[in-house]
């Protein structure tokens, strides 16, 4: 399972940094969400995988007995994933101001500060 | 002593709290501070010449052995007196000279900060100290050379006097270093004791290198001369006071400071003979080809500095003598020179020598001023000068097998000399007075008393060389300690010496006759100007920039895409080398967990999701298949053990689609603007990095992992902050301050995201 998901951060990573790479500012947003969550993802791997034992202690004991999942890299990840949205969401509005404005989302035409009317 | 010597910077800083209220006592006040300094140096004059040099140390930054420490010895007295005495002159004359001037107030600033420095500079004892005050007289002399701001070619003149002497400047700091690092001490006089260390270290030739090209910049050294001549467009009393008595001769002071620890071998004597002589006899010759006063001034100024070089190379006792006392001569002679240029100028409007004559009727202190250097420069008899001209004939004729060379040499180059001060000290006085100059009229005593009373030390001093014994015998010492006494005298008795000088005289007033100074002379020197190294400097500057403009608009060339090409092809072919380089990767099957038919699924989903979400060309299946990889992430998480991961991506998940959905047609479309070709190249090129980061990802998986913040946490979540969850503890209490931040950027991202909704600010609008 390890390989898939492997297989599965380096192609969102790919996809990610494809989407990047557009001159569109529609797929450069797609291309940082999909980056996003090949990062989160990546964290997540490397925290190892455990099946059914969330950092959570039982309702018995005050310190864990048994094995449990690394609960450092999920604080990370779930930091990553609240952040993540406050930029996704501030870049979604943010094109759709400029779109609105300049009328157009070609990052070709925006690669200058002078006003050109 | 320090106060001395920071006083100036001190009054510097003080101008622009002055300016508001006292803007007209500046020039008042101001020249007493050179003065008081004078004084204070005087006081220290009889101890410093009984060869009892005094020492001063404070702490700067004692842990890099940079110290302020501050040695009188002859050799800095002899420097110090001149900038503070000259500069006392200077400081009067300029408060009159430039009276009408708006920003009087700063340039006394400028100039008090420059004359700290160079006092700062003569005492330093310190290698880094020194350099610091090195660079502070190139800084403030920039300001000087630039005062008039408004006047393009000034700044550029400037601007090249800072690139020149600045650049120096840099490599002296290297050459420094090295030395300390040798020698194993920053001090100059300790550095003495060790002086065959470093004539011997393999070094040795690296470090004078360096050293000479420090001194070289500074000091208007073929190659280097031709910011001096630029420098000119300064007002006259910076001229006088920089670029001819003192700041100039801050190379050869160097020099002659580390003749003890570095002078006496081959490559550094001869090196210098060469430099110093090719620039005396260049600059001589160049000065007859001028026709403005300060033209030729600023070429005889390059031409003497020549001397000083030279004399420095030959290196023998009677050549630090000479170099000695030519330091003393040509400062009162050049200082007066050019003190009377700029009355000349300020009377008449005019500095070219060609339309100027028989100001003599009008000013009649001036022109005496003027005849006394003139014959000083000269060398003629009952003169400084002429004393200085014996012993340097002496010490080039005694000079081993070369002696013809170098004593024919440098009696040409007086000859020019010769010609160069008569121009400029005797013939706007006599003749004719042309009738435009005719209202010329007297100036006030504060201009012409100061170069009367330089020329006036010319005379004393020639008539009674006795008086200099004590103090040049002390300068004589700090260059070579060991030296003989010195007697000073007129008279040097029937030699060979006396007849080149009678030579040297002759020539001089022949040439004088025969040869006047004309535009048409200057013309012929044009077809050469290509070939100068003024050409050169400016051709390498300008290609420099347009260097710099080409490479700066290839990396930063305005297009996102190839910021992010760059640094990938970087983080790619670096980490991709290390990789190739020597790690292997080899799977240890047992960490690897099985894969059930439902993972399987959640798999095959998502990667048909971002494919889908990469191809497709409606805005509604991008969203949906972000949805669709969202939702996968979190079934992950759900999977292996992160019920808090899960529920946030779902809940933020939901939120990003919804928020899509709500702009959505408002978006731009999902359009494609790239070629095929594009396209290509950038798969290409995110698939490697894709791999990379994959390979990355199954290494750092092999690697062991450490757990011990994780088990920090992991036990102290109940018994310190009373929590089961051990996720949401690490978030609200052992990292709770992070948490509060970030809900702060959260804040700030959800304003900006309310005020770009709501507000109306579009500019296209409004028209």
């Amino acid at each position: 399972m390890e390989l898939l998901l492997i297989f599965i951060i380096g192609l969102l990573h790919a996809a990610g940094i494809y989407m990047l790479l557009r001159r569109s500012m529609f797929k450069m947003i797609i291309g940082l969400i999909l980056l996003g969550n090949g990062v989160n993802l990546l964290i997540f791997l490397l925290g190892r995988l455990v099946k059914g034992k969330p950092p959570v202690i039982d309702e018995a004991s005050k310190v864990f007995t048994e094995i449990y999942a690394d609960p450092v890299p999920q604080a990370l990840i779930l930091t990553a994933i609240v952040i993540g949205f406050g930029l996704q969401s501030f870049a979604i509005i943010l094109i759709k101001r400029v779109y609105k404005v300049l009328e157009t989302d070609d990052l070709d035409d925006l690669n200058s500060t002078d006003e050109e009317i | 002593m320090i106060f001395a010597v920071i006083s100036g910077f001190i009054l510097a800083a003080l101008v622009p709290l002055f300016s508001s209220f006292a803007r007209n006592l500046i020039p008042k006040i101001y020249p007493f501070l050179p003065l008081g300094i004078f004084i204070y140096l005087g006081t220290c004059f009889s101890q410093v010449t009984q060869n009892a040099p005094m020492h001063w140390s404070y702490n700067w930054v004692p842990s890099f052995g940079v110290n302020l420490d501050f040695r009188l010895d002859g050799l800095a007295l002899l420097f110090g007196m001149l900038i503070t005495g000259i500069g006392t002159l200077v400081f009067f004359y300029s408060s009159y000279y430039l009276k009408e001037d708006k920003y009087l107030d700063r340039f006394y600033g400028y100039l008090s900060m420059f004359m700290a420095a160079m006092l700062g500079l003569v005492l330093s004892d310190n290698l880094i100290s020194l350099f610091v005050f090195w660079e502070l007289t190139s800084i403030s002399s920039f300001f000087l050379i630039g005062y008039k701001n408004d006047d393009p070619s000034s700044r550029k003149s400037a601007l090249m006097a800072l690139g020149i002497t600045g650049f120096g400047g840099l490599v002296l700091l290297a050459g420094l270093i090295w030395i300390g690092f040798v020698g194993g001490s920053y001090s100059i006089i300790e550095l003495v004791n060790s002086s065959e260390l470093i004539k011997s270290h393999e070094a040795y030739p690296w470090i004078i290198g360096l050293l000479f090209i420090g001194a070289f910049t500074k000091s208007a050294q073929f190659p280097f001369h031709f910011w001096l001549p630029g420098a000119m467009k300064a007002p006259t009393p910076v001229s006088t006071y920089l670029h001819s008595a003192t700041m100039v001769k801050a190379g050869i002071y160097l020099l002659a400071r580390f003749t003890p620890v570095l002078g006496g071998t081959d490559s550094w004597n001869w090196t210098l003979i060469l430099v110093g002589g090719i620039t005396m006899l260049y600059a001589a010759a160049h000065s007859l080809f001028r026709t403005d006063l300060k033209s030729i001034l600023a070429y005889s100024t390059i031409s003497a500095l020549g001397i000083l070089v030279f004399l420095l190379g030959v290196g023998t006792e009677d050549a630090l003598l000479a170099a000695g006392i030519f330091i003393l001569t040509h400062a009162l002679y050049k200082a007066t020179l050019f003190l009377i240029t700029g009355i000349i100028d300020h009377e008449t409007g005019t500095r070219e020598v060609t339309s100027l004559g028989g100001l003599q009727k009008v000013m009649k202190p001036v022109a005496l001023a003027g005849y006394l250097a003139a014959l000083s420069s000269a060398g003629v008899p009952l003169f400084l000068g002429f004393i200085s001209k014996e012993i340097m004939y002496e010490s080039t004729f005694h000079f081993s097998n070369w002696a013809i060379i170098l004593t024919a040499s440098i009696v040409l180059t007086k000859v020019f000399l010769f010609v160069a001060g008569f121009w400029v000290g005797i013939k706007p006085f006599t003749g004719n007075l042309p009738q435009e100059h005719a209202k010329a009229k007297m100036p006030s005593p504060l201009l012409w008393i100061p170069p009367v009373f330089l020329a006036g030390l010319c005379v004393l001093f020639g008539v009674f060389p006795g008086i200099l014994d004590a103090f040049m015998q002390t300068v004589f010492n700090s260059m070579s300690p060991e030296g003989e006494v010195i007697h000073l005298a007129l008279w040097h008795g029937l030699n060979w010496v006396l007849v080149l000088s009678l030579l040297t005289l002759g020539l001089g007033f022949a040439l004088y006759k025969f040869l006047k100074p004309s535009q048409s002379l200057k013309g012929k020197l044009a077809p050469f100007d290509k070939f100068a190294p003024i050409e050169l400097m400016e051709r390498i500057g300008i290609t420099f920039q347009s260097f710099a403009g080409s490479w700066t608009g290839f990396f930063q060339n305005g297009y996102l895409r190839n910021y992010v090409i760059s640094i990938l092809i970087f983080l790619t072919v670096l980490a991709g080398y290390r990789l190739y380089d020597g790690v292997d990767i080899h799977l240890d099957w047992s960490q690897i967990s099985d894969i059930t038919p439902s993972e399987f699924l959640v798999v095959v989903l998502m990667v048909t999701s971002i494919f889908f979400a990469l191809i497709t060309k409606t805005r509604t299946g991008v969203i949906v298949a972000l949805g669709i990889i969202g939702l996968a992430n979190c079934l992950f998480f759900l999977y292996y053990s992160a019920p808090d991961l899960a529920m946030t991506q779902f809940s933020i998940d939901t939120l990003t689609v919804l928020l899509f959905m709500l702009v959505l047609f408002q978006l731009p479309k999902n359009r494609s603007f790239s070629t095929r070709k594009l396209r290509v190249r950038d798969g290409a090129l995110s698939l490697m990095f894709g791999v990379l980061i994959s390979i990355l990802a199954l290494e750092v998986f092999e690697a062991p992992s450490y757990t011990e913040v994780s088990e920090y946490y992991a036990e102290n979540a109940y018994l310190l902050a009373k929590g089961k969850n051990v996720v949401n503890v690490i978030l609200v209490d052992f990292r709770g301050i992070d948490t509060l931040v970030e809900t702060v950027v959260l804040v700030i991202a959800a304003m900006g995201v309310f005020s770009l909704l709501k507000l109306n600010l579009n500019p296209f609008n409004k028209e």
